[in-house]
């Protein structure tokens, strides 16, 4: 195993050497930082703009592969650039993605317990009303798109303020992660964060990326698991039923799971982007989308690379959560 | 523990001989809800087994042998509605509550299941999955638990139980996963162990250690024994009473040797008949049962088995008859037929009730001596070699694993050559070379005289033609979304036979395979499996091949279907003039229909001869394990035959033994050899020589032949 996994990391380095380029390549190409100043009125003089650009090197007429270098040059030593307001695109990511954490921890863990829960039981009374309504419930969420989920709950949240009759001091919040102003580690200020993150962690957790995805995954596996000849040996054996689907059966029906599991928790830190959008949290989903706005080269290249990598991290995880569950493929 | 409570049985059905049943069920039935209606697949049965007997029951599939023991254990889906009466030491086990039956399942009353690599878990480690049986009913501590299991895997005979209870099921061989879930019935010392097919899924030689160590369970534990089976020749060995259940009824139960010796009703009849036996000369004539089984969602009122049934006549079709004493040496012998009284009476036999096909007479060419008919089908020192590798994007060679390490015969016109050998022995990657027509790894196949690695494309196509084969799964192996006529042209439009000659050959075939020609325009779902199986055997003769290669043609269908499709390619060899290479692991199959037999172990042939005398007088020590282990349908030949006992499972052919490859498992190196002696079996390996055995046909690779007659 230990082999083998130094093996995959070796590709994984190959991997994300090749993701660095492309997302640079694509980044530089198809923006265009420049833009940025002809449209000011009176437009600034070329040269201040050119230097300008240079410092942040972002400059179209210095050729693209001198720019490049320049900019692998830094990655190479960890240094992602300066983002198109000359701020470091490091300092900037490093601070939004454990906002993207806080966002969706809570919302992710709960969403793929609530999906795994439901799928299994709608799987246990397939057919029945319980499973028919936890069906239709799981489609409509997922064919409703996350911006409008969104919208949805924050309409809820405003609705609920008000008929609680909480309108000038909300339970719940609909923009940002904490009251400006707001002692982080007191009482009052957690309570607060609590009040901002219970819209956003629903949305997280009944939408395509939480219990609409997992109840509908984990219900086709855990039917395939039914069938099968073991949960009736444990019934066999003198396990309760329960005890037999829970033990064996749900025990099974989680190894097809695994690769879901991974590239849910590894991208935690990518961010949501529509739901950071809509509640006003300042992740890496909302800097994304910033960024490719504002044409800002380096830092779209630098968030397409930490997901690249992400991606690849998850990859390697799924391949150990697989081994870790399943045991038959521990050996090949 | 609890009372026994005396249960009256309904008169006239059962002896009363004093003895209070282990489990009594009562006019038993299930029922399954269906698209097309309510399916009963068990229709009122009654019978009982007492403390420490073996009941067997008989039956083909769908006829609700295996539902009604999983109704009395209480594992049937809830969409089941179950009605009648089991009563289990005194107590009702129909109806129980989850929490109650749980108590009972496990404990006083365990299951072997049929397939043993998916009755277990994958996840857990055998080991832990013995113990939790053992900790869900004694409640002991999971290490104590976890010694108990290891104790169990030493009984039931698995080296090294320590090491071996850590492993997880799919790092065992089919063998040792069945010994495993003995263990786990065995665990809690049961009173009743049902084993549902227990051996069907294994091997000969490993099906019979698995019933060895049954035996052993049972006398370790005193348990009863349900052996449901489809296998005649296990129950003949095995239990002390039957019942031959037919469309979800039991229409014939007695003591096993009466049952076999004075059959009463004429589906037990058909079914002794239409088994090929490896007792009997290669000429047996089998008496198949025309038809199938009935489809359980409408059943016709009367005896369900009339419409196949050679004896009946109209109070058959009019009423079901009753399982009612029989007239025969046991008393308890219970039948269901309006007309076994005659047959008891005048002591007809199964040859006098069904048809027994006439042995077709052999064609002209087959009939002259073996010498002079010319080989179709040459195989020398074949060898097929798969590369081992490992890493993932740059694949290195780490090796290499013969699944055929030289293997020779040839097959003349008009004759069928057996090729044996238990899973794993090489005999399909064999067959899979020849029908590639390509160059093997090393040797050569001439098929009709032509080298296969010196044939142009042109050729091979052309080859094509005169080599066909036929699979051993029907369903598999027929496009569902085909059309019957759609199929059989397939092969004709390949190699350019003209539109109307087409038609008018596919209604031939049909004909000739016993279908309908009407039937042509029908989907492979219309057919039942053994129909499904003459429509590729019409399949491979359309474009009349000289050669047949049939691989496992018989080993998926019933056995009262078998018989037919054994017979059909009887009367087309002999019609067709046709040459069969028969691959099999049934021997019994292979002895009615082979000529020649050639019997392979670990990829390579260790025996070779005409059918008689490999069997009659088989020489190496493998086929002689092989045919020792396979059943006779006979109870009193099996019960005083001597089993040769093959230790252990067939090794790995990446890493083969030195020398002779069977030594590990031979008892004549075990047990009847010096050092000096195994010296050589240890360092060479025997080549195939026909220098120490009796007949003219006949050689073996064996360092130290000693014929012996096992049957």
């Amino acid at each position: 195993m230990g082999k083998f996994l130094l093996h995959r990391v070796g590709y994984l380095v190959l991997l994300a050497m090749v993701a660095t380029v492309v997302a640079y390549l694509l980044a530089a190409t198809q923006l265009h930082p420049r833009s940025r100043y002809e449209g000011r009125n009176p437009a600034p003089a070329e040269a201040v703009v050119d230097q300008r650009l240079t410092e942040l090197n972002m400059n179209d007429k210095t050729p693209l592969v001198e720019r490049f270098g320049t900019w692998a040059k830094g990655v190479a030593h960890g240094d992602l650039g300066k983002t198109v307001d000359g701020e470091s695109v490091n300092t900037e990511m490093s601070r939004r993605m454990w906002v993207s954490l806080r966002l969706m921890l809570i919302g992710s863990i709960l969403g793929t317990l609530l999906g795994v829960v439901a799928g299994a039981y709608g799987a246990i009374k397939q057919r029945k009303w319980s499973d028919q309504t936890l069906t239709v419930i799981s489609f409509v969420l997922l064919s409703v798109p996350t911006v409008v989920l969104a919208v949805l709950v924050k309409n809820a949240g405003i609705w609920f303020n008000q008929v609680s009759g909480n309108e000038s001091t909300p339970l719940l919040f609909t923009t940002g992660e904490i009251t400006p102003g707001m002692d982080t580690w007191s009482w009052a200020g957690i309570g607060d964060r609590v009040g901002h993150l219970v819209l956003p962690t629903i949305v997280l957790a009944i939408g395509v990326n939480g219990f609409a995805f997992y109840s509908r995954y984990q219900r086709n596996s855990m039917l395939d698991v039914l069938g099968s000849d073991f949960l009736r040996t444990a019934q066999a054996k003198g396990l309760r039923r329960w005890s037999a689907l829970t033990r064996h059966g749900l025990r099974t029906a989680l190894i097809p799971m695994a690769t879901f599991f991974s590239y849910q928790f590894a991208l935690l830190f990518v961010g949501a982007t529509f739901t950071e959008k809509i509640f006003g949290w300042h992740g890496m989903g909302e800097y994304f989308v910033d960024s490719i706005t504002k044409n800002d080269t380096n830092s779209t290249a630098g968030v397409t690379l930490f997901v690249a990598v992400l991606v690849l991290i998850a990859g390697l995880l799924s391949d150990v959560v697989y081994a870790a569950l399943d045991p038959r493929v521990r050996a090949s | 523990m609890v009372a026994p409570v005396p249960a009256p049985g309904p008169a006239g059905s059962r002896e009363s001989d004093g003895v209070e049943p282990l489990l009594r069920v009562e006019d038993l039935s299930v029922t399954f809800r269906s698209g097309a209606g309510p399916v009963t697949a068990v229709r009122g049965i009654s019978y009982d087994v007492r403390p420490g007997e073996v009941l067997g029951i008989v039956g083909e599939s769908g006829s609700g042998k295996s539902v009604s023991s999983l109704a009395v254990m209480g594992l049937l889906p809830g969409t089941a509605t179950i009605t009648g009466s089991a009563t289990f030491q005194g107590r009702q086990l129909l109806g129980l509550g989850d929490k109650q039956i749980s108590r009972i399942r496990g404990s006083r009353l365990a299951m072997v299941f049929q397939d043993p690599l998916s009755a277990l878990t994958p996840v857990y480690t055998v080991g832990d999955q013995i113990a939790e049986t053992i900790r869900v009913h004694q409640g002991l501590r999971r290490d104590a638990a976890r010694e108990r299991a290891i104790e169990l895997l030493d009984l039931v005979g698995i080296p090294n139980p320590r090491q071996r209870s850590k492993s997880f099921p799919h790092e065992f061989s089919g063998g040792m996963r069945q010994r495993v879930m003995i263990a786990m019935a065995i665990a809690n010392d049961p009173a009743l162990i049902i084993a549902d097919e227990p051996t069907t899924a294994l091997d000969v030689t490993i099906q019979a250690q698995i019933l060895e160590v049954l035996q052993t369970a049972r006398e370790v534990t005193g348990a009863a024994i349900i052996m449901i089976t489809h296998d005649l020749g296990v129950i003949a060995g095995f239990a002390d009473r039957m019942m031959v259940m037919y469309a979800g009824r039991v229409v014939e139960s007695g003591v096993v040797e009466t049952v076999y010796q004075q059959p009463r009703m004429p589906y037990t009849m058909g079914l002794l008949g239409s088994i090929p036996r490896l007792d009997a000369g290669e000429r047996q004539a089998l008496t198949p049962i025309e038809g199938v089984p009935p489809s359980m969602v409408s059943l016709p009122v009367g005896c369900p088995f009339a419409p196949r049934c050679p004896m009946r006549i109209d109070s058959c079709e009019q009423t079901e008859p009753a399982l009612l004493g029989v007239v025969s040496d046991d008393a308890g012998h219970l039948a269901a037929c309006h007309r076994s009284e005659e047959i008891a009476r005048d002591g007809l036999t199964n040859t006098d009730v069904f048809v027994a096909t006439t042995v077709p007479e052999a064609p002209p060419a087959a009939r002259l001596p073996r010498e002079q008919r010319p080989v179709v089908l040459e195989v020398r020192d074949l060898v097929k070699e798969y590369p081992l590798t490992t890493g993932g994007l740059l694949r290195r060679k780490a090796g290499s694993l013969q699944a055929v390490a030289g293997v020779s015969f040839d097959i003349r016109e008009g004759e069928t050559l057996g090729l044996v050998g238990e899973s794993g022995c090489g005999k399909t990657t064999t067959i899979m070379e020849i029908l590639e027509l390509a160059k093997p790894t090393s040797g050569t196949i001439a098929v009709l005289g032509k080298d296969t690695a010196a044939m142009s494309g042109k050729e091979r196509f052309a080859i094509r033609r005169d080599l066909q084969v036929v699979f051993q799964d029907p369903m598999a192996s027929l496009d569902p979304r085909l059309p019957v006529s759609d199929i059989l042209a397939e092969p004709m439009i390949t190699h350019g036979v003209p539109a109307a000659e087409r038609d008018r050959r596919i209604r031939d075939l049909l004909r000739l395979v016993g279908l309908r020609p009407e039937h042509a325009d029908r989907y492979p779902a219309k057919f039942s499996g053994g129909q499904r199986q003459r429509i590729g055997i019409a399949r491979a003769l359309a474009l009349e091949p000289k050669v047949l290669v049939l691989d496992e043609p018989v080993s998926a269908l019933d056995v009262s279907i078998q018989a037919g499709v054994i017979n059909l390619l009887d009367r087309l060899k002999a019609e067709l003039g046709l040459s069969y290479l028969f691959v099999a692991h049934d021997l019994s199959v292979v002895r009615h229909i082979a000529d020649r037999v050639a019997v392979m172990y670990l990829g390579r042939i260790v025996e070779i001869g005409t059918a008689d005398q490999v069997f009659e007088n088989p020489t190496h020590p493998y086929t002689q394990a092989l045919l020792s282990a396979i059943p006779l349908p006979d109870p009193v030949k099996e019960r005083s035959r001597r089993r040769i006992l093959l230790t252990g499972d067939l090794p790995s052919a990446a890493n083969p033994p030195s020398g002779c490859r069977f030594r590990t498992r031979c008892s004549t190196f075990a047990h009847q050899l010096d050092d000096d002696r195994r010296r050589r079996c240890l360092d060479e390996s025997p080549e195939l020589t026909g220098a120490e055995t009796t007949g003219e046909d006949h050689e073996v690779a064996c360092h130290y032949p000693a014929p012996a007659a096992v049957i």
